[in-house]
C-alpha cells in the first residue's frame, strides 16, 4: 500500500477517535461514538497490516484472537463495582505494551525505518526511551493501584524515610541512561532504562492511599496515552501521537477534576500519604447524642414528603443495595413523592463510577445530578436520603477549617428538613474522618446494612 | 630498484585509493542517510518537528472534546480512552509482521496480544456501561 495512502487512512482513523470522545458529550450520542471508536482501531489496525511487507496473517490472527478472547471474556464477566481494578488491570497492558514495542524497535530498528541495530538515530532513541519509561511506569503503577483497588495489597499509604529523594533519584538516573544509551549506542542502558523505571512505577503509587484512588486511576489513564505518544514520535506515525494525546489530555483533566472534588491539589496527592490512621481525628465524644431511627419510622418520613433527594456513595455498592434502593425509589414515585439522585464527583473509586452503579440498578439518567447542580435543592428538599456515603456530606468540611477534609467541596445535607442517614455502625467514613451531621437535629441515623435497610424500607412502604 | 620502488608506489596509491573509496562510501552513507531524515517532510521541516506540530494541536483537540463529556459518562470515557490507547498495536504489528521469528518478532507478537486484550475489552466494557444508560420512560 502506498504511503501515503495509509497516512490518510491513519488520519481518518484518528478522526473517527475524536468522534468517539466527542459523542460521550450525551448519553443518547454516546453509542454511536462508540461505533466511530471501533471503525476507527479496525481502519487503524487493517492499514497496518496491508502497509507492512511480509506479513503473516495467520500468526497475527491468532494473537489478536488470543488476545482478544481473553479481554471479551473478562469485559462480559466483570462486576461494574470492579469497574475500577479493570481499568487499572487494562492501563498495565497498554504500558507493557509500549515498552515491548520499544524493545522491538530497539533491536530492530530497520523494520520502522529508524536505521540500523547499533546506529539507531539519536531523536528516534530519546523517543523510545521516553516512551518506555512512561510505559514501564504506567505498567507497575497500575499493578500496585490494581493490588489496593482489589485489596491484594493494602490500602493505606505505605511510606518510608527519603521516599521522595529515592524517587528523584531514580528519576535523575533515568534521564542518565537514556544520555548513556543515546552516546553509546548499546543495550545495557536500555534494559537499566526499563528497570528503574519499572521500580519507579511501584514506589510512585505505593504512598498514595485509598481515599486518593481516583485521581490515580485518572493519573494512569494519562499516562498510558503520553507512553503511546512517545512510541508514536518513535516510528514517526501521527495516529499514535494523537491518540496518545487525546488520551493523555482525558487522563489529566479527569485527574484535576478528581483532585478538585476532594480539594487536593495534584503534587499533594502524588506525594501521598493521605488516607491513613494519621487522619483519625480525635473527636470529643462528650455530650453527643445522635436520634435512632427504625425502618417504618423511614418510611412514614418519605412518603409524607414532597421531596427527596438520594444520596449514594460507594459504600451502597459494596453493600449492593443499588437494586434495593430503586425499589425504594419506585414506590415513593408511585406514592407522588419527587425523588433525585445527588452525586459527588468522588462518590465512586473512579469518575463516573456511581453513575454507572446506579445506571445498572435501571435509575433513569435524568434523575440523577452533579454536585453542582443540585446542591441549591436541599434546602427546599424535606428528606435527604444518604446511603452509603459520608464524607461527601461532611459539613465540617465547610466550617471547621481544623478538619483535614476542610476545603473539600460537599453536598449541602445538612440543609434538608430531614437527614436519612443509612449507616452499619457510629465509626468514621473512608477517609477517617468524624462526621458532625450524626448528631444534628434533623438527622435520623438508620443503623444497618444498607441493602437490608432498604428492603426493610420496601417492605414498611408496600403496608 | 626503480621497478622496486615503483611497486611502492604502486601499493601506496591502491592503499590511497581503497582509503578514499571508503571515505566516499561513508559520504554517501551519510547523504543517504540525511536524504532519508529529509525525505517525507516537505520543505527542510525534520519528522521530530513535524510529529510535535500534530502533538500540540491534538492535545488542544483532546481538551476541548474532553471538558465536553459529561461528568455522568467519566467511566464510559475511560474505557474508551482505554481502549484507544491500544492503539500501540499498530507498532507491535510492524515488529511482529516482518516475516522473519526474530527476538522483536516475539516481543512484537507479545504486544499484538496484549493490546488486543485492551482493544476488545476495553470496547466491550464500555458498550455494556453506555447501554444501561437508559432515560426515564413517561
Amino acid at each position: 500500500m502506498d504511503k501515503d495512502f495509509a497516512a490518510l487512512l491513519y488520519l481518518v482513523a484518528s478522526v473517527c477517535f475524536i468522534l468517539a470522545l466527542r459523542g460521550l458529550s450525551h448519553p443518547e450520542t454516546s453509542r454511536n461514538g462508540l461505533k466511530f471508536g471501533m471503525a476507527g482501531m479496525a481502519i487503524a489496525v487493517l492499514t497496518t497490516l496491508f502497509v507492512v511487507p511480509e506479513v503473516n496473517f495467520l500468526l497475527i490472527l491468532a494473537g489478536v484472537a488470543v488476545g482478544g478472547t481473553i479481554g471479551t471474556v473478562i469485559a462480559l464477566r466483570i462486576k461494574m463495582t470492579a469497574l475500577p481494578q479493570l481499568v487499572a488491570a487494562f492501563h498495565s497492558l497498554v504500558g507493557l505494551a509500549a515498552v515491548l514495542v520499544a524493545v522491538a524497535a530497539f533491536y530492530d530498528p530497520a523494520a520502522y525505518g529508524i536505521g540500523s541495530p547499533g546506529d539507531i538515530k539519536v531523536s528516534s532513541l530519546i523517543e523510545m526511551s521516553i516512551g518506555t519509561a512512561i510505559g514501564a511506569i504506567t505498567f507497575t503503577g497500575s499493578i500496585v493501584a490494581f493490588g489496593k483497588l482489589q485489596g491484594l495489597v493494602s490500602g493505606k499509604p505505605v511510606t518510608f524515610p527519603m521516599q521522595h529523594w529515592v524517587n528523584l533519584a531514580l528519576g535523575i538516573l533515568t534521564v542518565l541512561l537514556v544520555v548513556w544509551v543515546c552516546t553509546t549506542q548499546t543495550s545495557l542502558p536500555f534494559w537499566l532504562i526499563i528497570l528503574v523505571t519499572l521500580a519507579l512505577g511501584i514506589l510512585i503509587i505505593i504512598p498514595i492511599g485509598g481515599a486518593d484512588m481516583p485521581v490515580v486511576i485518572s493519573m494512569l489513564n494519562s499516562y498510558s496515552g503520553w507512553a503511546a505518544c512517545g512510541i508514536g514520535f518513535t516510528l514517526e506515525n501521527n495516529l499514535l501521537i494523537i491518540t496518545g494525546a487525546l488520551v493523555g489530555a482525558a487522563g489529566a483533566i479527569l485527574s484535576y477534576i478528581m483532585c478538585k472534588g476532594m480539594n487536593r491539589s495534584f503534587f499533594s496527592v502524588i506525594l501521598g500519604g493521605f488516607g491513613g490512621e494519621s487522619a483519625a481525628a480525635a473527636a470529643d465524644d462528650m455530650d453527643r447524642t445522635y436520634r435512632q431511627g427504625s425502618a417504618d419510622d423511614a418510611a412514614f418520613l418519605m412518603r409524607n414528603a414532597d421531596k427527596v433527594i438520594i444520596v449514594p456513595g460507594y459504600g451502597m455498592a459494596v453493600a449492593q443495595a443499588q437494586h434495593a434502593l430503586r425499589e425504594m425509589v419506585d414506590l415513593l414515585k408511585e406514592e407522588g413523592v419527587e425523588v433525585k439522585y445527588a452525586i459527588h464527583p468522588v462518590a465512586g473509586r473512579m469518575p463516573g463510577h456511581m453513575n454507572v452503579l446506579l445506571a445498572e440498578a435501571n435509575v433513569p439518567y435524568d434523575e440523577v445530578f452533579e454536585m453542582d447542580e443540585i446542591n441549591r435543592e436541599f434546602g427546599e428538599t424535606d428528606v435527604a436520603f444518604v446511603i452509603g456515603a459520608n464524607d461527601v456530606t461532611n459539613p465540617s468540611a465547610k466550617t471547621d477549617p481544623a478538619s483535614p477534609i476542610y476545603g473539600m467541596p460537599v453536598l449541602d445535607v445538612e440543609k434538608a428538613q430531614n437527614v436519612l442517614f443509612v449507616k452499619r455502625s457510629m465509626s468514621s467514613g473512608y477517609a477517617g474522618v468524624d462526621n458532625p451531621l450524626f448528631y444534628m437535629d434533623q438527622t435520623m441515623m438508620l443503623l444497618d446494612d444498607a441493602k437490608k435497610m432498604c428492603e426493610h424500607i420496601v417492605k414498611a412502604l408496600e403496608q | 630498484m626503480a621497478e622496486e620502488k615503483l611497486v611502492d608506489q604502486a601499493v601506496a596509491l591502491a592503499n590511497r585509493a581503497s582509503e578514499l573509496s571508503k571515505d566516499i562510501a561513508a559520504l554517501g552513507q551519510d547523504a543517504s542517510r540525511m536524504a532519508a531524515e529529509g525525505a517525507g517532510s516537505a520543505g527542510g521541516t525534520s519528522t521530530l518537528v513535524v510529529g510535535l506540530t500534530v502533538f500540540v494541536l491534538a492535545v488542544f483537540v483532546g481538551y476541548h472534546v474532553v471538558w465536553r463529556v459529561t461528568p455522568a459518562l467519566h467511566s464510559p470515557l475511560m474505557g474508551v480512552t482505554n481502549a484507544i490507547s491500544s492503539v500501540i498495536i499498530v507498532g507491535a504489528l510492524i515488529a511482529a509482521g516482518t516475516g522473519d521469528y526474530g527476538f522483536s518478532e516475539i516481543m512484537g507478537f507479545v504486544a499484538v496480544v496484549l493490546a488486543s486484550v485492551n482493544i476488545f475489552g476495553g470496547f466491550i466494557v464500555t458498550h455494556r456501561m453506555l447501554s444501561m444508560f437508559k432515560k426515564k420512560q413517561r
